[in-house]
C-alpha cells in the first residue's frame, strides 16, 4: 500500500502541471461554492438580525391624514388616534397578543446633577416589554401601577444611564430632570440586537398628560398571533382597517388615513426573497462546481494520449488492469481530496476574514448586511464528494480505454 | 521453450479488408538460444513477436510458452505471465521519461510486488553491469540512445525472464552503439542462458545470431541455422 502510494505520488510529481490544473479546478470550485453560499448566508443573518429588535409577528398603525371622501365627511381630515383607539383596537381582535399605544416626545433635555442630554421619550404601557426586544439590565419595566397611577417614571437604555451617571454611580431610583420635570429611574436596559436606539420608556397615561399637544397617539404597536402566511397577514391587515375605518371614520381602501407595518409580511417577504436568493446562489455555486468537474474532466482526457503510452509500457512490463485502474483512482482521489481541502480551507479562510473585517467596522452600529457568513459543512462536503467522483469518473474513463487498447498500439502513439 | 502450432492470425477478422497476417507458422526455441527472425515490413515478424510476448492475441493454432499454453488468457493472468517470463527490449526504448534510469529498470519489480528498497538496490547493481552506474539518477531525455537501449536492456533482465524479445533493437542507433547493444545481448544470453529473440531487418544483427528465420507474407521461408555467428557493423 505505502509502495502503492510512493508510486502515484511520484507520478504526480512528475506531472505538475496535470496535478496542479487539476487540483485547481476543484479548489477553485469548492472555493467558489463556499464564497457564493456564505455570502447568501452572510446577508440573510445579516438582515434577519436586524429584526430582532422586533418580535416577528410584530404590527403596527399610525395615523395619516384621509386622501376620500368618507360618509359624507371631506378628504384631508387629519385621523387622530386616543386610548379608547387602543382599546377598540384590543377589544375588536381577540387574535391580539399584547397591545401598547406608544407617543414620542422629543424633549429639550434629560440631566442629572452636571450631566444632560437630549432623547426621545416612549411613552408606553407595559405590554411594549413583550413586543419591543430588549434585554433588562437593572430594575424593572414600567407595570399597569405605574400606567394607572400615571407615575412620573423613566426606564432608560444602558447608553443614556452611561451618560448621566459617571463613575458607576447607582441610579435605580434616583431623580432625571426631563425637561425640568423630575422622573425615578426604575430600570435600564439594551436592545437584543444591539441596536443604538436610545428611547426612554415611561407610561403611556403619564406621557399623554404631559406632552399630548392635541395630536393624540401617535402609534399603536401590537403583536398578533398566527400569522403564518402572507396571505393570512393581508387578511388580517384588511380586517384592521375596515374595523377602524368604521371607528375613526375613513374609507377602508384609504390607504393614507392609516398606515400598516406588518413585520409579520415583512419578514415573510424577506424570506421568500432570501429562499430565491438561495436558489439563485446554489445555481451558480452549482454551476462553479459543473466548471470545476469539467476542468478536471478536461485535463484527464487532455493527458490520456501521454497516459496511454504510459499504461502500454506499464502493462509491457507486466502491470494487471486492475492495478492501473487502481492507481489512477487513487491518484484522482488524491488530488481532488486535497485540493478540495484547500479550496475549502481558502473560502472558509476568506469568509472568517470578511467576517472579522465587517465585525469590527460594525460592531457599534447595530445595523448590518452581513453577519456570519458560514456554510453548512455537511453542504461542503456533499460538494467534495461530488467532486471526488466525478474526477474519479473523468480519470477513470480514458484509462479504462487505455487499459483495453493492447500494449503495442499503446506504445506507438507517439 | 517455445513451441508454436500452426498459428494464424488476421486482423479486422470477418470484416472486407480482412488482413491474414500469420499463415501458420510452426516453429520452436530452445533455452537459450540466441536467433533472429527476419522479413520484409509487412511479413508478421513484429506481430509475430507481439504474439510470443503476449502483448497480442492469436486466432488459431497453439502456442506453448515455457510449458505454459498461451490461449484465450484472462488480462491479469497475460500480465502475470509477461512479468515473469518475458523481457522486452524496444527500437524506441519504452521508457517512462518522468522517472529516472533507476526507476525505470525497477518497475517490473514493483509490479512483481518486490519491495522499493530491495528493488532499487537491484536496479542498481543491474545498471552497474551495463556500465551506467553514473547514470542512475538521469532522466531518459539525459541518456543517449545507446544508454537508454541499455537501461531498456537493464529493465528486461531484471526480472530474471525466461526470454527477451527485442523488436528492432538497433533501429534508432549508429552503428557503433549498435555493436555494443548486440554484444551485450550476447554477453546475456551466454552469462545468464537467457533465450534471446530479435526481430530485424538488418542482415548485420541477423549475422550476429546463432539461428535465422525469414518469414515471407505470414510464413516461414527458410529457418536456418548459422554456424558462424560475427559481430561486424
Amino acid at each position: 500500500m505505502f509502495d502503492l502510494l510512493g508510486e502515484i505520488i511520484a507520478t504526480m510529481r512528475k506531472n505538475k502541471l496535470r496535478t496542479f490544473l487539476t487540483g485547481f479546478a476543484v479548489a477553485w470550485g469548492i472555493f467558489m461554492l463556499i464564497v457564493l453560499l456564505g455570502a447568501g448566508n452572510g446577508l440573510q443573518n445579516g438582515v434577519q438580525s436586524n429584526m430582532t429588535g422586533l418580535a416577528t409577528n410584530y404590527e403596527n398603525l399610525w395615523p395619516g391624514w384621509t386622501s376620500m371622501p368618507y360618509k359624507g365627511l371631506r378628504a384631508d381630515r387629519r385621523i387622530r388616534f386616543d386610548e379608547r383607539t387602543v382599546e377598540f383596537v384590543r377589544r375588536s381582535f381577540p387574535e391580539i397578543e399584547y397591545l401598547t399605544g406608544i407617543l414620542f416626545h422629543t424633549t429639550q433635555s434629560v440631566s442629572y446633577g452636571e450631566e444632560y442630554g437630549t432623547w426621545r421619550v416612549l411613552g408606553a404601557s407595559a405590554e411594549a416589554t413583550h413586543i419591543h426586544n430588549m434585554i433588562i439590565r437593572k430594575g424593572r419595566f414600567i407595570n399597569e401601577i405605574d400606567d394607572l397611577h400615571k407615575r412620573k417614571v423613566i426606564f432608560i437604555p444602558r447608553l443614556v444611564e452611561e451618560i448621566l451617571f459617571k463613575n458607576g454611580e447607582e441610579s435605580l431610583g434616583k431623580y432625571v430632570l426631563v425637561d425640568g420635570i423630575a422622573f425615578q429611574v426604575i430600570g435600564t436596559y439594551d436592545w437584543v440586537d444591539g441596536s443604538t436606539d436610545t428611547s426612554i420608556f415611561t407610561p403611556l397615561s403619564t406621557s399623554t398628560m404631559l406632552y399630548d399637544r392635541g395630536r393624540g397617539i401617535n402609534r399603536i404597536d401590537f403583536t398578533v398571533k398566527g400569522m403564518a402566511s402572507i396571505e393570512e397577514a393581508d387578511d388580517f391587515d384588511l380586517r384592521l382597517r375596515q374595523a377602524m375605518g368604521a371607528y375613526l371614520g375613513f374609507d377602508p381602501t384609504d390607504t393614507s388615513a392609516m398606515y400598516i407595518w406588518n413585520n409579520a409580511k415583512n419578514s415573510l417577504q424577506i424570506q421568500n426573497v432570501f429562499r430565491f436568493i438561495n436558489i439563485f446562489l446554489w445555481v451558480i455555486g452549482f454551476a462553479s462546481l459543473m466548471a470545476g468537474i469539467v476542468g478536471v474532466a478536461n485535463i484527464m482526457l487532455v493527458t490520456v494520449k501521454e497516459r496511454t503510452r504510459e499504461i502500454g509500457i506499464r502493462k509491457a512490463l507486466g502491470a494487471t488492469p486492475w492495478s492501473i485502474i487502481k492507481s489512477v483512482i487513487i491518484e484522482a482521489v488524491f488530488i481532488t481530496t486535497v485540493a478540495g481541502y484547500i479550496g475549502i480551507m481558502l473560502g472558509v479562510g476568506l469568509m472568517e476574514l470578511v467576517n472579522k473585517a465587517i465585525g469590527s467596522g460594525a460592531g457599534e452600529g447595530g445595523i448590518t448586511a452581513f453577519k456570519d457568513p458560514t456554510v453548512g459543512l455537511g453542504i461542503v462536503f456533499s460538494a467534495l464528494a461530488v467532486l471526488v467522483i466525478c474526477g474519479v469518473v473523468a480519470g477513470l474513463i480514458p484509462s479504462l480505454r487505455a487499459t483495453k487498447i493492447r500494449p503495442i498500439e499503446a506504445m506507438r502513439a507517439d | 521453450m517455445i513451441k508454436i502450432r500452426n498459428l494464424n492470425k488476421t486482423y479486422n477478422l470477418g470484416s472486407p479488408n480482412a488482413l491474414h497476417v500469420l499463415k501458420g507458422i510452426d516453429m520452436d526455441v530452445k533455452g537459450g538460444e540466441f536467433l533472429s527472425i527476419m522479413g520484409a515490413s509487412g511479413s508478421g515478424k513484429s506481430t509475430l513477436l507481439n504474439v510470443i510476448g503476449i502483448l497480442d492475441n492469436y486466432d488459431t493454432g497453439e502456442y506453448i510458452l515455457d510449458g505454459t499454453l498461451v490461449k484465450g488468457l484472462s488480462e491479469t493472468r497475460a500480465a502475470e505471465l509477461r512479468n515473469r517470463k518475458v523481457g522486452f527490449i524496444f527500437q524506441s526504448f519504452n521508457l517512462i521519461s518522468f522517472k529516472n534510469a533507476m526507476e525505470n529498470v525497477a518497475l517490473p519489480l514493483y509490479y512483481n510486488g518486490v519491495p522499493r528498497k530491495k528493488r532499487n538496490a537491484l536496479a542498481m547493481e543491474y545498471l552497474e553491469k551495463l556500465g551506467l552506474g553514473e547514470h542512475a539518477d538521469h532522466l531518459p531525455n539525459e541518456l543517449s540512445g545507446g544508454q537508454k537501449q541499455r537501461v531498456a536492456i537493464a529493465r528486461a533482465l531484471i526480472s530474471r525472464p525466461s526470454i527477451i524479445l527485442a523488436d528492432e533493437p538497433t533501429g534508432a542507433l549508429d552503428t557503433t552503439t549498435s555493436r555494443e547493444v548486440i554484444e551485450i545481448m550476447r554477453d546475456v544470453n551466454l552469462k545468464e542462458g537467457i533465450t534471446m529473440l530479435i526481430v530485424t531487418h538488418e542482415a548485420a544483427v541477423a549475422k550476429a545470431t546463432d539461428r535465422v528465420i525469414y518469414l515471407r507474407d505470414g510464413k516461414i521461408e527458410s529457418d536456418k541455422h548459422n554456424p558462424n555467428p560475427v559481430i561486424e557493423f
